[in-house]
């Protein structure tokens, strides 16, 4: 999958974790860390994207994603514009490639993408013109690659290298993109052992080919790990019977603290939000000391600033000294 | 090939100037910063010297240069580091070789976004001329003319040592 890279082996667009080289994964982890000390300042701003032009092109509704997407840009001092089209555009007929001609027309510079079909955002990388970037926000059940990042980005600031690290992702893999672009993630990134931890109903059919270890029984699942992703459970796509009810997958697979005691005792757990507590998480682990749910959020900015600047940044130019 | 002065001469010179200055110009409690990389291995040395109160600061000012549009970010940029108040403080500012003006330019842009000081004084090892800004050091270890194609490199962090070399 790598239309994503231009020639120099940089970010043009960044679609999916999968495929990825890892040394630009950490590359990625290193440019949002530069980006941290930006909060600090009176002036939460670098002019390193003035004069460009972000556009958000929200398909699928997202208050979380689609704020620090929007932040991030405005911390790089681009401009921004929100379209969202559960409102607007498509509903009075003009046809996709027509709308993206229009935008490209406005003379933007990146099309960041959130769609409710996998592929949405190659298929949108596949026809702007060549010097737009497109950043994938989520598209269907396939990807989520700068949640991933962040999540990454988590693991590192609060455990380090990822060689020794036990992850546990537990819930609803199947229908979530987050899941799969973390595992690739985790993976890319040379994680020690990468759990899925969720019921038969719930795992995608090639669970075994994204090189994961499967538990269903999740007291054996989060033992001795160092890191619990809790994913939410998405109502809003399910389709049949796959669950017989939320109370009983609370009991079977819910993050409770007694639960909690069986990963090691300085685990972390996370969490990509929106929380339905009570359902994949107690509250008491959702606000306790071991949850970096929070710390996710903030995290969100900066790697979204590093994914945004390093696609938009200019090709390779032999380094000039002491300029 | 010019022969190079050694660093540590050029700090004594560098902080027997910048005394000079503080005093005549009655600059109280000034707080360091150094650029990243080769100006913040002078400030360190400078800092300890002037026994200053606060914390050294450091900038690195890959995010405020003005070439992003033709080139990469560099991979490794620190985070800037100013741990002290900005607003209405004396700043002395340092780099290693202060050459066509941008670098402090950005630098003086970022400071700016920490708050307004009240005076910024510019301290640099080495000036090899060929300014593009109207950007002058307040104090300067060591003034060079290069040939064309020369450059000029501050060696460290120890020891420091000036190394002038072709450019490709």
């Amino acid at each position: 999958m790598n239309d994503q890279l231009n020639a120099e082996g940089g970010l043009h667009h960044f679609l999916t974790v999968e495929g990825m080289p890892r040394e630009l994964l950490e590359r990625i982890l290193g440019t949002a860390e530069s980006f941290s000390g930006v909060i600090e300042k009176s002036v939460k701003k670098v002019p390193l994207l003035r004069g460009r032009t972000v556009i958000n092109l929200f398909f699928e509704p997202s208050t979380r994603t689609r704020t620090t997407f929007e932040l991030a840009a405005k911390r790089l001092s681009a401009d921004v514009l929100n379209i969202n089209l559960a409102t607007s555009a498509t509903s009075k007929g003009e046809s996709l490639l027509d709308m993206l001609r229009n935008l490209e027309a406005m003379q933007c510079d990146m099309f960041v993408v959130r769609h409710a079909d996998s592929g949405a955002a190659h298929f949108i990388a596949r026809h702007v013109a060549p010097h737009v970037s497109v950043v994938n926000a989520g598209d269907g059940r396939h990807a989520h690659p700068t949640q991933a990042m962040l999540d990454m980005y988590t693991i590192r600031r609060h455990k380090g290298d990822f060689e020794p690290l036990r992850v546990a992702i537990v819930g609803d893999i199947l229908h979530s993109r987050v899941a799969r672009s973390q595992i690739h993630a985790l993976n890319g990134l040379g994680a020690g052992e990468v759990r899925v931890i969720a019921p038969r109903t719930l795992l995608p059919k090639d669970v075994d080919s994204l090189g994961t270890h499967v538990y269903h029984d999740i007291r054996r699942g989060l033992k001795d790990v160092d890191v619990v992703i809790t994913l939410r459970l998405q109502k809003e796509r399910m389709q049949g019977a796959l669950l017989p009810s939320e109370q009983e997958y609370y009991q079977l697979y819910g993050i409770s603290q007694e639960r909690m005691a069986l990963a090691r005792s300085d685990a972390i757990v996370m969490h990509p939000g929106p929380i339905n507590r009570g359902v994949e998480i107690e509250s008491a682990v959702a606000d306790g000391p071991q949850s970096v749910i929070l710390n996710q959020v903030t995290n969100g900015i900066a790697v979204r600033m590093a994914v945004m600047s390093m696609c938009l940044e200019g090709r390779a130019t032999p380094v000039e000294e002491n300029a | 090939m010019t022969e190079l002065p050694s660093v540590p001469e050029l700090l004594d010179t560098l902080e027997r100037d910048l005394r000079t200055l503080l005093h005549e110009r009655g600059l109280d409690d000034p707080a360091m910063i150094g650029i990243h990389t080769g100006g913040a291995w002078v400030a360190a040395d400078l800092h300890r010297r002037l026994a200053l109160r606060e914390p050294l600061g450091t900038l690195d000012i890959a995010f405020y240069r003005d070439d992003f549009s033709t080139r990469s970010l560099h991979p490794q940029v620190r985070p800037s580091s100013l741990p002290f108040p900005v607003e209405d403080r004396n700043i002395i500012l340092i780099d290693d070789v202060i050459f066509s003006g941008r670098t402090i330019r950005a630098a003086m842009n970022e400071i700016f976004d920490y708050g307004r000081p009240r005076t910024i004084v510019l301290a640099a090892l080495v000036d090899r001329g060929q300014r593009e800004l109207p950007i002058a050091a307040d104090i300067t270890g060591y003034r060079v003319s290069l040939q064309p194609g020369e450059q000029i490199k501050l060696q460290g962090p120890d020891p420091l040592l000036l190394t002038l070399r072709e450019s490709t």
